[in-house]
């Protein structure tokens, strides 16, 4: 039997590592933690927690029931902790132009057919197909990244999250 | 750009086997234990395995981005479609003493030239992927060959990992058997269940057990693609066998276990940050930098790339900052 032991993080136990200056200011490396942002978040804000250009990662704290999203373009959700089940359902037509970037909250679902869903755990990738209705649901407090494009739901906070010294 | 042919090749030395090369203005040979580089101003030596381990990446991420530094002293700058080879160029004090050298060349002969020597010099046994724990030692004389390691192709997925038709994952039966430091790796995933219809767009897979069974080492991968944003994911163990001085910003993010990063000035080699990354971090690497990674035990790294072709040119003249947030 192996001893080997493999570390994750997760909400309830993660270490942060950091930046330890020799000629350079630690702002540089916009360095965060996601099980810290997500502690620190409410549910389903859509923090970016890493940036280049349009495109983002944003770190999200999924509790409950979230809204029903839409995006024009491929997103995808990495569970980081905990379990989240991802509900997708197909709008009858597209609800986004095509090149609209980044995800967009509804108030309401429109008509359409369930797709099916999703259950994730750690470590487990999940396409949000483009165009695609989805929502979060998770039973007790967990982390996801989603890898996106920055839209109006993106929240930018780095100098709350990130090391500055 | 150099006229000449790309690559000459001499017969096998008699004592040690291996054959020496000149490509344009540099030449290379190998002996039991070293490598030895040589151009019209100046020689250099690096030790075999830090040699191949270098070649290696160089070759199976076609030049990367940006530049490849082998060590201090020698490596290439890929300016897609034509690469550098340089001596001394991005090194301070080989600037200052004006023994600097460097010449372009066409990226498909010289990606032929690289092969043809990684191919001579690699030996049966010898994996220059693999983490040194897992692999036979890389010196002395030539003995044989290891094809089936040096030409594995980098996996590209070109939407996600395990859509149909898209690079499958990895399991017991594919050739792809649970590394030895991640034994205690969950191995579930995802329930998915798909309405009928929806069977191929319905989809996820465990991103963890995927990782724990990579049998290369420092290799991202492409694994899922929202238009030019890359999720590069790697096993990491041992040291990253360059030091990659990248042409635009990239990312880290921790997924398990713990990276420490050297940080050096991308032109003149000098230090400037140590980074510790463990599970969860996640933090930019600015586009003025290189950067070389050790891993004591094999860990998960997420690399992510921007791929657009627009972003060299924009950091190079300064359009864009080489960090990618102020605050
Ligand atoms: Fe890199």
């Amino acid at each position: 039997m192996s001893d080997v032991k493999t570390i994750f993080g997760s909400l309830q136990s993660f270490h942060k590592g950091g930046v330890e200056v020799i000629d350079d200011d630690p702002r540089n490396y916009v360095f965060s933690n996601v099980f810290d942002v997500a502690a620190k978040a409410k549910a389903f804000e859509r923090i970016a927690v890493g940036k280049n250009f349009e495109y983002v990662v944003e770190c999200v704290r999924a509790e409950g029931t979230s809204p029903w999203y839409t995006c024009a373009h491929d997103e995808f959700a990495l569970v980081l902790d905990g379990k989240v089940e991802i509900r997708l359902f197909k709008p009858d037509r597209a609800l986004l132009a095509p090149d609209r970037s980044g995800a967009v909250a509804l108030t309401e679902r429109p008509t359409g057919r369930a797709m099916g869903r999703i259950l994730a755990g750690r470590g487990h990738l999940a396409l949000l197909p483009k165009n695609a209705l989805y929502q979060f649901h998770a039973e007790a407090p967990s982390v996801m990244t989603i890898q996106t494009i920055q839209g109006p739901l993106t929240i930018e906070r780095w100098a709350e999250i990130c090391q500055t010294a | 750009m150099s006229a000449k042919p790309a690559i000459t090749a001499s017969e096998p030395d008699n004592y040690y086997g291996y054959r020496s090369f000149h490509i344009g203005g540099f030449a290379f040979r190998r002996d039991e234990y070293f490598v030895h580089v040589a151009w019209p101003k100046g020689n250099h030596t690096l030790s075999a395995e830090v040699f191949l381990r270098a070649l290696q990446r160089d070759v199976a991420w076609n030049f990367f981005y940006g530049t490849v530094n082998f060590d201090g002293v020698f490596g290439t700058l890929n300016h897609y479609g034509t690469v550098d080879m340089f001596a001394g160029r991005f090194n301070d004090a080989y600037v200052k003493a004006g023994l600097d050298y460097s010449e372009t060349f066409a990226a498909g002969p010289l990606m032929a030239s690289f092969k043809t020597i990684l191919d001579d010099w690699t030996n049966r046994g010898y994996d220059p992927f693999a983490a040194p724990e897992e692999t036979a030692r890389p010196y002395g004389r030539k003995n044989g060959e290891n094809r089936a390691a040096i030409e594995r192709l980098r996996v590209t997925a070109e939407r996600m990992v395990g859509l149909p038709g898209d690079t499958p994952r990895r399991s017991d039966t594919n050739g792809y058997p649970v590394n030895r430091h991640f034994a205690d790796v969950p191995q579930d995933e995802p329930e998915i269940h798909p309405e009928p219809g929806f069977e191929g767009e319905v989809s996820a897979f465990s991103l963890f057990a995927y990782l724990s069974r990579s049998d290369v080492t420092w290799n991202p991968s492409v694994c899922s693609v929202v238009k030019e944003s890359l999720y590069c994911p790697t096993s990491e163990e041992f040291i990253l066998p360059v030091e990659h001085g990248n042409d635009r910003v990239e990312w880290f993010m921790q997924l398990s276990d713990e990276i420490i990063w050297e940080v050096k000035h991308k032109d003149t080699g000098a230090p400037r940050a140590r980074v510790v990354m463990k599970a969860g971090d996640i933090c930019a690497m600015p586009a003025d930098i290189r950067h070389q990674g050790f891993s004591a035990k094999r860990s998960m790294l997420l690399v992510w790339e921007n791929n657009s072709a627009q972003i060299p040119d924009l950091i190079a003249s300064g359009k864009a900052p080489v960090v990618p947030v102020r605050f």
